[in-house]
């Protein structure tokens, strides 16, 4: 990761974020180029569905490791759908369980050396992110009608303090997928661009290199940890999203 | 940095971003869910089935175990009454031997009784003839008198009877 294919260009540790052309695509003036960061999401959506379907091919009554691999994954995020929205979140299932693969394959494929982590883009997120506000937007309004802005209003707090709370709630519900995009772009990005400085520094240092090398190893396991994490981050909160705009308070 | 520098990409990310998330969710949602959804429900069914079945086996070995100890106490109380009435035969048998012994060892003791008693009557009469024999010996011999039969037959008898 530390060569850089560029001669003479300075390598930054922020180079690996760059997004390369593989097969330039426009469509009506639009640049819609396959690029390494969709060859990534191709290779994540084909592992989650070799997983879960080839996994659970046998559907034996004892599972062998793949298919135990799945239920564990469906399994897990059904209890998490149970613990926060409740029944009512069955229906919503397919949903989280496919974003919160697709961003922890997404997430843990990065980890890979030499791969891409198309989580650590802005757009990215920022788009999931949209999706997951606008559809929570619009069930709570297809639930409740206009009595969903009832949500805006913090249960028991007196009248006189309404035109203090209700733009702070505003402004905190507006900013949902602001702050759930840049959590997983930016824990990506600066764990990602943490390895690469310290990963940086072994060759440099020479024999000394070993004391960074020490604390990237952990370091990594961090990062695989976080992973993981920020999938379920974004996971439980698009859950609660869910919840609050079908039960309101 | 180049997620902000490269903008024109935005574009792209977010169409490929929209085809691969999509396909996802139509495979998830209409083939791998429902798979290990179906599943996870069998094994949980075939699990209830087993515990009903075992429950099922639980109760007729209860049964059973009931039935073998019901046998059990019913063959201890018939052994029980059994080994009273064999004590109980074994204990007027044992009695009335015993009262026929006694019976028999009183017969016996009172015929040896008298027989003892005859032979000593005997034994004084024999003794007595010998005497009346040796008092006229004697008589003769040391006074030299005879002395008539009946004469010492009565001074022995009146000796016996003094004596005794």
């Amino acid at each position: 990761m530390a060569t850089d294919t560029h001669g003479g260009e300075k390598h930054s540790p922020l180079q690996q974020f760059e997004i390369k052309e593989l097969i330039p695509i426009e469509v009506a003036g639009n640049d819609i180029s396959f690029t390494n960061s969709a060859l990534m999401m191709v290779i994540t959506i084909a592992l989650i569905c070799l997983l879960m379907l080839a996994g659970t091919r046998k559907r034996a009554m004892i599972p062998g490791r793949w298919q135990v691999v799945a239920e564990i994954c469906y399994e897990f995020v059904a209890g998490l759908i149970r613990d926060t929205v409740g029944n009512e979140g069955r229906k919503y299932f397919p949903f989280i369980f496919s974003l919160f693969m697709f961003i922890l394959f997404g997430n843990m494929l990065g980890m890979v050396p030499y791969s891409f982590t198309f989580t650590s883009h802005i757009a990215v997120t920022f788009a999931m992110a949209m999706v997951v506000f606008v559809g929570v937007t619009i069930l709570g309004f297809a639930k409740h009608g206009l009595h969903f802005f009832s949500l805006f209003v913090p249960p028991g707090v007196p009248i006189w303090m309404w035109p203090l709370l209700i733009p702070i709630e505003i402004i905190s519900y507006l900013s949902r997928p602001i702050s759930l995009a840049m959590r997983l772009f930016a824990n990506m990005l600066a764990g990602h661009t943490l390895l690469k400085v310290f990963a940086g520094f072994v060759p440099v240092l020479g024999a000394a290199g070993i004391l960074p090398l020490a604390f990237v190893v952990p370091l990594t396991a961090l990062e695989l940890l976080i992973a993981f994490l920020q999938a379920y981050v974004f996971t439980i909160l698009t859950c609660l999203y869910i919840n609050d705009a079908l039960h309101l308070h | 940095m180049p997620q902000l520098e490269q903008i024109h990409t935005f574009l792209g990310q977010i169409f490929w971003l929209v085809i691969t998330f999509g396909f996802l969710y139509l495979v998830l949602w209409k083939a791998a869910l429902p798979r290990v959804s179906s599943i996870l429900l069998e094994r949980q069914e075939r699990i209830d089935e087993d515990i009903r079945k075992a429950e099922e086996f639980r109760k007729e070995a209860d049964e059973a175990v009931a039935a073998y100890e019901k046998l059990i106490a019913d063959a201890r109380s018939d052994a029980q009454d059994l080994i009273r009435a064999a004590n109980e035969k074994l204990a007027a048998d044992a009695a009335a031997r015993q009262d026929a012994l006694t019976d028999k060892i009183k017969a016996d003791v009172a015929d040896a009784e008298s027989r003892i008693h005859k032979a000593r009557v005997e034994a004084i009469e024999n003794i007595q003839s010998v005497s009346v024999e040796v008092a006229q010996a004697a008589t003769s011999r040391l006074i030299e008198t005879e002395v008539g039969a009946e004469d010492a037959q009565a001074a022995v008898t009146a000796a016996i009877q003094g004596r005794s």
